[in-house]
């Protein structure tokens, strides 16, 4: 990183953790959603950014963990195991889904992803025995300590900066590398010894794992869920996250996740003409930008 | 038995109409590389436009005429030209993004603009039930699965036997060969984007009734689309047909025989179980990769 880089990231760093002292409790909510929403995407970008593959069911992942978090923590599990349940059942469900689909490479991941999160959605709303169907799971604890709003918001930052580490770590890595090498060019990769398949899997058991990590800390902010949350569209809204904010950008979902969590505060006013321009906008940027947001500064200096 | 016969019938009839929508989807993609995440509200606009002209006072053939137009023009023409041209260059991704922008876009435009509630759609053929044997069939069904199953083979006797059509499989092949022997590339290119939103027109007639004409009904279709699409096989026009009418004839089985609320999971589980085995689809060819 440049030095500018790194005093932005750092100024931005101190100013998240001071924001709360000035903020009423839904402005602290909010930023905690930005957390959980910065945890998903995180997990999203490996799998789009990094390996290059499409995953249209994010939310599906997120809601796996957050119901798996509920349920578990409503039998009296303590939120430390169950953080590593949700992410460890998210990664393994990443790993059975991801394998038909990766050994044809296309699109079919975006295909397949697409397909569960709608089966996902109906199996949330119909097995009400488990999830309480359509009336949801209500009253989850959060972990005793960070009970209130402000300790709570401390609590996922810190756990989100943990989170951004390991990604770091894992980009950096031979692994991380050899995702790259994948995105740019799979046959190319292949011919240098990368086992295509069982890094784009992967990848994306990675990403769904963050995203099972990103549902229980959501669960524990909402205190209730219900499978409206976890549909198709929310997917979407993450995807377009990730790509809007610059795709393969370590901080494309950091970016993305304050958009897309504070546009609609903004914008409230415009009722569904906001989801109306939001989708028009996006045709836009990919047309004039399809590296992103943060690609406008390398715009500005090769123009 | 005649039960079982029965939902076999009128699941060929809604795959039928599966097909016609994923017929467009493959033809979009083998001309033109673009995998239409919107191809849902494609059938979705045209039921919309349909429901504004007759609001207009205007019969039902009439309104359906100026909606296959309209359709051509926006979702033809100007689809073509102002997202899927000046996205090709950046490759699959973006306009896979752009068309996924679009789709949100298109359907909270209507919810906003027209209704958020489902909207009763006038039927095309009547809905009395007729008896065939041991069967009883709606012969709305039936008129259903039968202009189905003529424009799906109109579209490939076009495609086989025209010199346009053959033209058109030429680009869809080889785009720079196609160019070297003088074909026009890009009339081709929009000829395939005016059909496809004529076969969106068509779905959008045939499945309304059903459907219900409402801001989200493209989701399900959409979905189906793809998946009879790949399930038949993506490069290959016959299997769109054969592909939605699997999928149609599972999703009344499933829905009958196992579970009403895990019918939409029918298609998923089909698509996933085929590319397991057979990942160029059922009637497909593999493809090369170069790199």
């Amino acid at each position: 990183m440049r030095k500018v880089e790194v005093t932005i990231v750092g100024a931005a760093l101190i100013a998240i953790a001071l924001a709360p002292l000035g903020l009423k409790n839904y402005g602290i909510y909010l930023l905690t959603l930005w957390c959980v929403y910065v945890m998903a995407g995180m997990g999203l970008n490996l799998t789009v950014g990094y390996a290059g593959q499409m995953s249209i069911g994010h939310a599906a992942f997120v809601g796996i963990g957050a119901y798996t978090a509920a349920i578990l923590m409503k039998l009296g599990w303590s939120f430390w195991l169950v953080l590593p349940a949700a992410a460890l059942l998210c990664f393994a469900v990443g790993l059975v889904l991801g394998f038909p689909a990766l050994r044809v490479q296309h699109h079919y991941l975006a295909f397949a992803t697409l397909g569960f999160n709608v089966l996902m959605f109906l199996f949330f709303r119909n097995e009400e025995w488990l999830t309480g169907g359509t009336f949801g799971i209500s009253g989850i604890p959060r972990p005793p300590l960070f009970d209130r709003s402000g300790a709570y918001f401390y609590f996922t930052y810190g756990s989100t900066l943990v989170l951004a580490l390991a990604l770091a770590w894992i980009i950096r890595s031979p692994w991380g590398r050899a995702f790259a090498a994948l995105r740019d060019n799979p046959i190319r990769a292949e011919s240098l010894g990368v086992n295509i398949m069982a890094y784009t899997l992967l990848a994306f058991a990675i990403g769904a794992a963050f995203a099972g990590i990103a549902g229980a800390y959501f669960a524990s902010l909402v205190e209730f869920i219900e499978p409206a949350p976890f549909s198709l569209t929310s997917s979407l809204m993450m995807l377009l996250m990730v790509i809007v904010g610059g795709s393969g950008r370590f901080f494309g979902p950091m970016l993305g996740a304050a958009i897309v969590v504070l546009l609609p505060e903004w914008l409230r006013v415009m009722k569904d003409w906001y989801l109306v321009m939001f989708g028009l906008a996006v045709v836009a940027l990919m047309i004039w930008l399809p590296g992103g947001l943060l690609s406008i500064p390398e715009r500005l200096r090769r123009a | 038995m005649s039960d079982f016969l029965q939902l076999v019938v009128s699941g060929t009839a809604v795959g039928a109409i599966y097909a016609l929508a994923a017929l467009g989807f493959t033809l979009l993609w083998q001309a033109s590389g673009t995998i239409n995440f919107a191809q849902g509200e494609f059938v979705m606009v045209p039921a919309f436009i349909t429901l504004l002209c007759l609001g207009w006072g205007m019969p039902l053939p009439l309104a359906f005429a100026v909606t296959c137009l309209v359709a051509m023009a926006l979702l033809g023409v100007a689809f073509k030209n102002a997202v899927v041209d000046p996205l090709r260059r950046h490759g699959v991704i973006p306009l896979v993004i752009a068309t996924l922008g679009l789709s949100i876009g298109l359907k909270n435009l209507v919810k906003a603009g027209y209704s958020a509630g489902p909207q009763p759609f006038p039927n095309v053929f009547p809905d009395t039930l007729l008896t065939l044997g041991p069967l009883r069939v709606s012969a709305y069904d039936l008129g259903a699965l039968l202009l189905a199953g003529v424009i799906v083979f109109g579209v490939q006797a076009f495609l086989n036997r025209t010199v346009t059509g053959r033209a058109m499989q030429a680009v869809a092949q080889n785009t720079e060969a196609a160019t070297v022997l003088g074909i026009n590339v890009k009339r081709m290119v929009l000829y395939v984007f005016l059909i496809n939103a004529l076969l969106a027109s068509v779905t959008a007639l045939l499945v309304t009734p059903t459907y219900l004409a409402k801001f989200d009904m493209g989701d399900a279709i959409g979905v189906k689309a793809f998946y009879a699409a790949i399930i038949g096989g993506f490069n290959q026009t016959r299997g769109a047909l054969l592909g939605g009418v699997l999928v149609g004839v599972l999703e009344n089985l499933t829905g009958a025989y196992v579970s009403p609320a895990y019918k939409e999971g029918v298609a998923l589980m089909l698509f996933l179980v085929v590319i397991l085995f057979k990942p160029e689809g059922l009637l497909g060819k593999a493809e090369e990769r170069k790199v």
